[in-house]
């Protein structure tokens, strides 16, 4: 199970990698185990505005269905498209192709209320 | 059992309701009956009612007389029909899931559409299911109903509409059909969609393509609430390119029973299945290469979505849709065609027969209409229902149970079923009530004078 040292993470098991103003969004390799195979996804639209730890989202996998939580708030300034035909790419690389979106920070100081990836790894300890 | 409770004796056990209100001595009930005794009892009172049996029915208003061959309730009484449960486990249900996917298969030929559910409780939550999925995917707030629509279905849509999720606006009639012009005013960026119905409630076959291209042009789904037998003659409102089109099944092979059980169908676009209500029922293959059907998509459903559900119905109407199955398969294309040109045929010579009577006008005019039309009685409709009542026929279902205003309004329905001496017995009951009627006013007239 991989928790790449470079991002910050929700106790909700979403990703977030910061990209100037921006950040980007996911779901950890973690959730995306233990969901399984995953079978749609339901994003915002661009433009739409996100509130941190509000739901954005659904996830559906064969049986069970996750809400998607926002790990800061702003805009939404893409969605990764490729998920709606192909949102298997989630389990393959929740990382990196896997991604869901990109959102226009609102406030950086909300950074500061995620996880680092030892946090994370430590949540999960409860878990594992 | 009273020791144990430390009650002294039975009568302790009412104490707490007032002597007055207790019955004193026995029951003022009949004595008991031998079953055989019952049985003759009850079928007396049973034969009291006007059933279609023994009258002629010309009732329609959402509910019809057509033909239902034997066969659909033999079946129907099957064990394995008639006592199964939901199809969760796929091994052990594939007949079940098999019939349900030949009548979702069916719906979408009857509609035009891609996708139908396996089926809903009723045509009227149906209309309104369909309005909550047209809510979700525009995000916008606003149903606009056709006053065409059935008065029972717009009242079931306010009542899901009264926690708030939506917003009911209607719009008129004019001459029978939706208003054009009235609808084009109400159109907005706020409307999800116009709902309306083919045909509609007065029996008036709607310009189909024109209102769904208004409703999309405004950026709203158009849903249609169809007749399905009417599907089997009219163009289906998918091949208009409508967004939803959903109905009540029992004309398909359901007997009227009192209101009910009924059965609603549920037809939408691939893009839209993700919010699909209700069960749904996909093929697939086993690991074998053999075919089998299961429940799909379960992840819009309550029992694994909660709250997040596309519906809180979770279910479907599994007996009754199965006898639309086993109706449309006996009747196959052919004979829906022929059922539903019967009844039209049948229902256009009762209405120019009756439109001839002294008196008597069609109510919406020249307006092109299917199985069903609204006459116009020179007196009140209850007066010309009670005697024609006495001549063995249901002449009709009075318009002023829903409009208040329109007691001389009589909407008439006739099926295949309806024999040319039935039609002949009804313009006779109408000539003799229109002329008692016209005697009554002329009378009435000279005595005021």
């Amino acid at each position: 199970m991989k928790v790449p040292p470079d991002l910050k993470y929700t106790k909700e098991h979403e990703w977030v990698r910061v990209r100037g103003q921006e950040a980007e969004v996911g779901i950890t390799d973690f959730a995306q185990g233990e969901l399984g195979d995953v079978v749609f996804v339901e994003l915002p639209a661009v433009g739409q505005k996100l509130t941190q730890m509000k739901s954005f989202g659904t996830i559906d996998a064969v049986k069970t269905v996750s809400d998607l939580f926002a790990p800061v708030s702003g805009e939404v300034t893409a969605i990764n498209a490729d998920l709606k035909n192909n949102p298997a790419l989630i389990n393959q690389s929740p990382y990196e192709k896997g991604w869901m979106v990109r959102v226009k920070i609102q406030s950086p100081d909300e950074l500061g209320k995620l996880l680092s990836a030892a946090d994370y790894e430590k949540a999960l300890g409860a878990h594992a | 059992m009273l020791q144990k409770i430390g009650a002294p004796d039975a009568e302790a056990l009412w104490e707490a309701i007032p002597p007055e209100f207790r019955v004193r001595g026995p029951l003022p009930v009949d004595p008991p009956l031998a079953e055989y005794e019952i049985a003759r009892r009850f079928g007396r009172w049973a034969e009291e009612n006007a059933d279609a049996q023994h009258y002629a029915c010309f009732l329609g208003a959402g509910i019809y007389d057509h033909f239902i061959p034997a066969a659909v309730r033999s079946l129907l009484s099957r064990s394995e029909f008639a006592t199964a449960y939901t199809p969760y486990q796929p091994e052990v249900s594939q007949g079940t899931l098999q019939t349900i996917f030949e009548y979702q298969s069916m719906i979408c030929e009857l509609t035009g559409m891609e996708v139908a559910n396996a089926s809903m409780y009723d045509g009227a939550t149906a209309c309104a299911e369909a309005a909550h999925l047209a809510v979700g995917a525009t995000g916008r707030r606003v149903l606009l109903v056709s006053s065409g629509v059935h008065p029972h279905y717009r009242e079931v849509i306010r009542t899901y509409a009264s926690a708030g999720s939506f917003e009911v606006r209607e719009v008129p009639l004019e001459r029978g059909a939706t208003a054009m012009a009235a609808l084009q005013r109400a159109l907005s960026p706020e409307v999800a969609a116009f709902l309306w119905a083919q045909p509609n409630f007065e029996g008036v076959v709607e310009d189909g393509a024109a209102l769904t291209k208004a409703a999309q042009a405004a950026g709203g789904y158009s849903i249609a609430s169809a007749d399905p037998v009417a599907l089997a003659v009219l163009k289906p409102p998918g091949e208009d390119g409508a967004d939803i089109v959903v109905g009540e099944g029992q004309p398909l092979g359901v007997p009227m029973g009192y209101g009910g059980p009924l059965v609603g169908f549920f037809s939408i676009r691939k893009k839209d299945v993700r919010r699909l209500p209700g069960r749904l029922v996909g093929v697939t293959a086993d690991l074998e290469g053999r075919r089998g059907y299961v429940l799909t998509l379960q992840t819009r459903e309550q029992h694994i979505r909660r709250e997040r559900a596309t519906s809180n119905i979770c279910t479907n109407q599994g007996l009754m849709a199965l006898a639309n199955t086993i109706h449309m398969a006996l009747l196959g294309s052919q004979g829906l065609r022929e059922a539903a040109l019967q009844s039209m045929e049948k229902a256009h010579y009762l209405a120019s027969r009756a439109a001839q009577v002294p008196g008597v006008t069609l109510a919406n005019g020249e307006t092109p209409y299917f199985r069903e039309f609204v006459l116009r009685l020179p007196g009140p409709a209850a007066d010309f229902l009670k005697s024609a009542e006495k001549r063995r026929i249901l002449a009709g279902v009075p318009l002023e149970r829903f409009d208040r205003t329109r007691t001389k309004d009589l909407l008439v329905a006739a099926t295949e079923k309806r024999t040319r001496d039935e039609m002949d017995r009804y313009i006779e009951a109408l000539t003799d009530w229109a002329r008692a009627c016209s005697r009554a006013t002329v009378k009435e007239a000279a005595w005021q004078s």
